[in-house]
């Protein structure tokens, strides 16, 4: 119980420096939203007026107690660019970024694990040592320049695909599937390459462990092995590594969206930081970080599950 | 009894339109018009394309060209613009202007309804320029309007405007929208008594508009039942898009884009009224000193940007000014700096800079037509040994820091149409709060001041030629193009105009096939 | 097996490639990378211009080489701001432990949540964009994975009997740090350096493309494949050059972790 509470505490004291470091680097920003919103065309008299609409007239300090306050009671703000509700907003863009994400690991998952049991199973062969770099170089393209790449191939050569618009699941499964294809694979690229290293490695590494010296002798089969005692045990280290890469598609996803103009939070993110749009940033910056946070936190709790022996964090 | 003269009318122009539809469908078939047979004649739904958020569905809180682009299909003004630039008549019949120049007199249509069913009344006008004007208690909403003194109804259908003093700038302020009296929800549902009621506004995505079939001006009440505004900030998604066939319009197109669209769409261009410069901050050394301001204009090869740059697809300019105003433009100014190098040397030379010097170009990153002019700029600079230094930053710095503040030395920017000269030639006053040229010139000045004052058209139209040729005879800056402004469309789509400003005349847009 | 050096050796000769590149690029490139020619836009490779040419009619290869030196400045000094920073925060919290080390990492925690490149877009947004704070972005950007590394190599290191005798002798802390235990904990440091290396190159890629990177007339790769992408369509040759070689780079200096880990690993 201890622990949980030490976890929960330290997430919190990590979430509040993130908001404090978002805050007051934005404040450094030159720029002003109202000026932003209304362009350069605007007269001073509308500029003056959205200033004091908008509340930006109040000190910075004034702000992010409002801000945190708002939070604590489920109130994110409003957006100053759309002059509506920043969990409005959130509420239509987070299921895009999501459901990428998402489709994006289930793709790292189901292509890098099997190639990685079959690319450490092959170890000490030539191959191997090729399919080692190549999967090196998955870790070496751009994703984005990957991205063009796909849209080269598919859209300009081939003509498969002819517009990028954002098509939810619930709408149009195949149009979905279509949407989600490309962007997904672009993101999922440098995880894919990076989840085989690893399994592979990880392998290697249990196979020169006592246990699997002895179960060899007592005459089971190497497959009996690889997936009876040493995939369990690899999965610490599958599941570390598949949460540090949840955040990296977080993250990828902020350029990839630019790439093929998906409607999530990392094109929101670009335009919002454009146009000042302070709550709105704030917002997701600590929304992207909380994520991040709570998949640590789960990773830390499923070692706890899958081997008791572990103590983290005391 | 007019509504039925009316639905004859319109009736007509179906059978009309519908005869013409089907003597072009038989010219020219294609795929793509199979598909859209049913779209046929008066009536479909055409499909916008904007790279802009829009910024506030109130029009007298809006101030982004994009917004108001496309909100002034729903509101209409006393007058509005033809493509020439000239005000015509609109919620207007007709209007009079007193000798000293100084009291406005409209009288209104009579037939004019909002939206919502209610007459638009000489009230609602009243109510409209109070409220921009201040006069109503709160802050003023337009500088443009600062300047009425009282805002009078002698009847229901007469308005008199009476200014604090004569000023020429007044007539054209007078396309602002007419919002009905003591309606105040204009963010959530606008009403207006334009060709088009507001239907929908999804954040962020998209703004639809419906055809208003009660709309006053019975040759304008819109062939198409629908217009679909797609926010699409991206420029390449949108070209991809429209090749898909999800977009039927893209008000503004790049060279490249047109290039990849190839004939697979129509394309209009024209100039757009607006004016391309590189600003050189008038007080900083060494561009305070008027032989390198004039140097550097002697460098600068405009006709070699509007081939890299813009393909071609722009007019060259001598002072900022845009062909596109005829009436107040000055001719013959684009050629008073021809590129000449030797000539250029020898005025660096005098200056005392025989070696030329360093010059820091900021340029906005968001808008990489002028970061490419930046770059050919950066190249031409270099053959007199004035060595460039580009630096972007965002446009929202750019605004505070050299907009506002003027911190910069030299950087390129796009001044959008206005239809009245002062609105563009005033950027140069020396009080002018956003003179971030910093150019000053009392002569200038003096002109500026006399321009709104001015009651004679034609004096007018001598006095804006007089301050342009000081702007180029001063090499204020360097004044380089006014790119055309590229609109594609779907084929079979036909009716679109344009105009010294950014105006989206939908009413007029109609399919063939 | 001689064939596990393979990896090394290619990569040495992508990043040694690479790397003549930009010496040759000091002194000559067979045409002036900034010289417009607007007869010649858009041009196919051929025997003249070898890699075609831009927009702008410049040779692509003369451009090349040119960014091959921002891609070895980038590189080579985010590595040292990243290792410096990385150096003193997990050197601290590794070898004194306990409430220094809470802090330090939940600060470090605090700088992972961020996906990195979010980092780094609100630091040079912050700071206008341009090479120098790029750098610096793209260093802070790497303070975090150093600073766990050499935390966890440090920790490691602490428990072992040399170090505790020195302890016990009273050396002073910083004297340990450096004198005993930074030699062993060099070689997983190159290992870390190499990967961020090639970390450093690809994010400043991807901060180009958002044209908050470097900025004209530094050359740069990043900023070339932004230049390119309007013309993915008509001339697509300029978008597949350009990436291609940001991808040399990136997977020689990965191929070289690769191998010195392996070599590494063969001696523990």
């Amino acid at each position: 119980m201890r622990f949980y509470l030490y976890k929960l505490s330290m997430f919190g004291l990590t979430l509040f420096i993130v908001s404090l470091m978002i805050f007051f680097v934005f404040q450094l920003l030159p720029g002003n939203p109202a000026q932003i919103i209304l362009g350069l065309d605007a007269d001073e008299q509308q500029i003056h007026y959205l200033e004091q609409e908008l509340g930006l007239d109040k000190s910075a300090i004034v702000r992010y107690i409002d801000w945190m306050a708002g939070i604590f009671q489920g109130d994110l703000g409003e957006s100053l660019r759309y002059q509506v509700p920043v969990s409005d907003v959130l509420a239509e863009r987070i299921p895009v970024t999501t459901s990428i994400a998402i489709f994006s690991m289930v793709l790292t998952v189901i292509v890098g694990i099997p190639l990685g049991i079959l690319i450490a199973r092959m170890n000490g062969k030539r191959i191997a040592v090729f399919l080692s770099m190549f999967t090196q170089l998955g870790i070496s393209i751009p994703s984005f320049w990957f991205g063009f790449m796909l849209i080269l191939l598919f859209s300009v050569t081939l003509n498969w695909v002819t517009s990028f618009e954002y098509v939810a699941w619930s709408e149009d499964f195949f149009g979905a599937l279509q949407a989600h294809l490309l962007p997904s694979l672009a993101i999922a690229i440098s995880n894919i390459a990076v989840v085989i290293r690893y399994l592979r490695n990880t392998i290697l590494d249990q196979n020169k462990m006592d246990y699997v010296r002895t179960a060899t002798c007592k005459g089971l089969s190497e497959r009996a092995v690889l997936y009876g005692h040493v995939l369990r045990n690899a999965c610490i280290p599958i599941i570390t590594i598949i949460g540090l890469i949840t955040a990296d598609t977080l993250g990828g996803s902020i350029i990839i969206e630019n790439v093929f103009a998906l409607p999530g939070l990392g094109s929101l993110l670009i335009q919002s930081i454009t146009s000042r749009d302070f709550p709105l940033v704030q917002s997701m910056v600590l929304y992207i970080a909380a994520i991040v946070l709570v998949i640590h936190f789960v990773v830390d709790l499923l070692y706890k599950f899958i081997d008791p022996r572990i103590r983290q964090g005391r | 009894m007019k509504k039925s003269n009316f639905k004859a009318f319109l009736l007509l122009c179906a059978v009309s339109l519908a005869l013409i539809a089907c003597s072009n469908a038989n010219s020219t078939p294609t795929d793509e018009q199979e598909v859209n047979a049913k779209e046929n004649k008066a009536g479909g739904t055409v499909r916008i394309a904007m790279s802009t958020e829009v910024d506030h569905l109130d029009p007298y809180q809006s101030a982004a060209t994009d917004t108001m682009s496309m909100m002034d299909n729903v509101y209409d003004g006393l007058l509005d613009t033809d493509e020439s630039g000239e005000l015509v008549p609109a919620i207007a019949e007709s209007y009079d202007i007193s000798e000293n120049g100084r009291v406005y007199t409209f009288k209104l249509k009579e037939n004019v309804m909002f939206h919502d069913g209610s007459e638009l009344t000489a009230e609602d006008v009243k109510y409209s320029y109070e409220k921009l004007a201040g006069l109503s208690g709160d802050e003023p909403i337009s500088s443009q309007f600062e300047v009425i003194e009282k805002v009078e109804t002698p009847s229901d259908f007469e308005v008199v405007i009476t200014l604090k003093e004569t000023n020429s700038a007044f007539l054209a302020a007078n396309i602002r929208p007419i919002l009905p009296a003591d309606y105040d929800n204009h963010s959530e549902k606008p009403i207006g008594a334009g060709p088009f009621k507001f239907a929908e506004y999804k954040v962020g995505q998209e703004l639809r508009l419906v055809k208003y079939e009660d709309y006053y001006d019975e040759e304008k009440v819109p062939k198409l039942d629908e217009v679909q505004f797609k926010i699409m900030p991206d420029p390449e998604s949108a070209i991809l898009a429209m090749r898909s066939g999800e977009i039927d319009v893209i008000p503004g197109i790049s060279a490249q884009g047109k290039e990849q669209l190839g004939d697979t769409i129509e394309t209009i261009a024209a100039p757009q009224n607006m004016v391309q410069l590189m600003a050189l901050n008038n007080q900083v050394e060494p561009l305070n000193d008027l032989r390198v301001r004039k140097a550097i204009n002697l460098v600068i090869d405009k006709d070699m940007i509007i081939d890299m740059v813009a393909e071609g697809d722009g007019v060259k300019l001598g002072s900022n000014f845009s062909p596109s105003m005829e009436l107040y433009y000055q001719a013959g100014l684009e050629d008073t700096y021809q590129p000449h190098l030797d000539e250029a040397k020898k005025l660096l030379k005098e200056a005392g800079y025989k070696d030329g010097f360093n010059l820091e170009l900021t340029v906005p990153s968001d808008y990489q037509f002028h970061v490419d002019t930046a770059q050919v700029i950066t190249e031409q600079l270099g053959q007199v040994g004035i060595q460039v230094d580009i630096k972007r930053i965002e446009f929202s710095t750019w605004l505070e820091k050299v907009y506002n503040q003027a911190q910069y030395e030299s950087t390129i920017i796009g001044f959008t149409g206005k239809l009245d000269p002062y609105e563009i030639l005033r950027r140069y006053v020396s009080d002018y709060n956003n003179n971030f040229v910093q150019f000053e010139n009392e002569e200038y000045d003096a002109l500026i001041k006399e321009a709104l004052a001015a009651t004679d058209e034609k004096a007018l139209a001598h006095i804006y030629k007089q301050a342009q040729t000081i702007l180029t005879e001063k090499a204020a800056s360097v004044f380089i193009m006014d790119p055309y402004r590229t609109v594609a469309m779907k084929k079979g789509l036909q009716g679109w105009k344009m105009y010294p400003i950014q105006k989206f005349n939908l009413e007029d847009l109609y399919y063939t096939e | 097996m001689r064939s596990n050096r393979l990896p090394l050796y290619i990569g040495l000769t992508f990043v040694g490639s690479l790397f003549v590149m930009m010496l040759i690029g000091v002194f000559y490139t067979p045409y002036d990378p900034n010289a417009m020619d607007a007869t010649n836009r858009l041009a196919l490779p051929s025997a003249t211009h070898l890699f075609g040419t831009d927009n702008f009619g410049r040779d692509i290869f003369s451009r090349v080489m040119e960014g091959t030196k921002t891609a070895f400045f980038i590189g080579t000094t985010a590595v040292s701001i990243g290792l410096f920073f990385g150096f003193l925060f997990g050197a601290f919290a590794g070898y004194f432990g306990g409430w220094i080390d809470e802090i330090l990492m939940r600060f470090i925690d605090a700088m992972l949540a961020f996906p990195g490149i979010l980092l780094a877009i609100m630091l040079v947004a912050v700071f206008e964009p341009g090479i120098k704070n790029t750098v610096i972005a793209l260093g802070v950007m790497s303070v975090p994975a150093f600073a766990r590394i050499i935390r966890s190599t440090f920790i490691q290191y602490k428990s072992y009997d040399f170090v505790k005798a020195s302890i016990a002798k009273g050396g002073s802390a910083l004297h340990i740090m450096l004198k005993h235990i930074l030699p062993n904990a060099l070689s997983p440091i190159f290992v870390a350096a190499s990967l961020s290396f090639s970390g450093s190159v690809l994010a400043e890629s991807g901060l180009s493309y958002l044209g908050l990177g470097v900025q004209p007339p530094d050359p740069s790769w990043g900023r070339m494949l932004k230049e390119a992408q309007p013309y993915i369509a008509t001339a697509p040759w300029y978008v597949v050059i350009v990436g291609v070689v940001i991808t040399v780079l990136v997977l020689g200096f990965n191929l070289l972790s690769d191998g010195m880990r392996d070599i590494h690993d063969k001696r523990v």
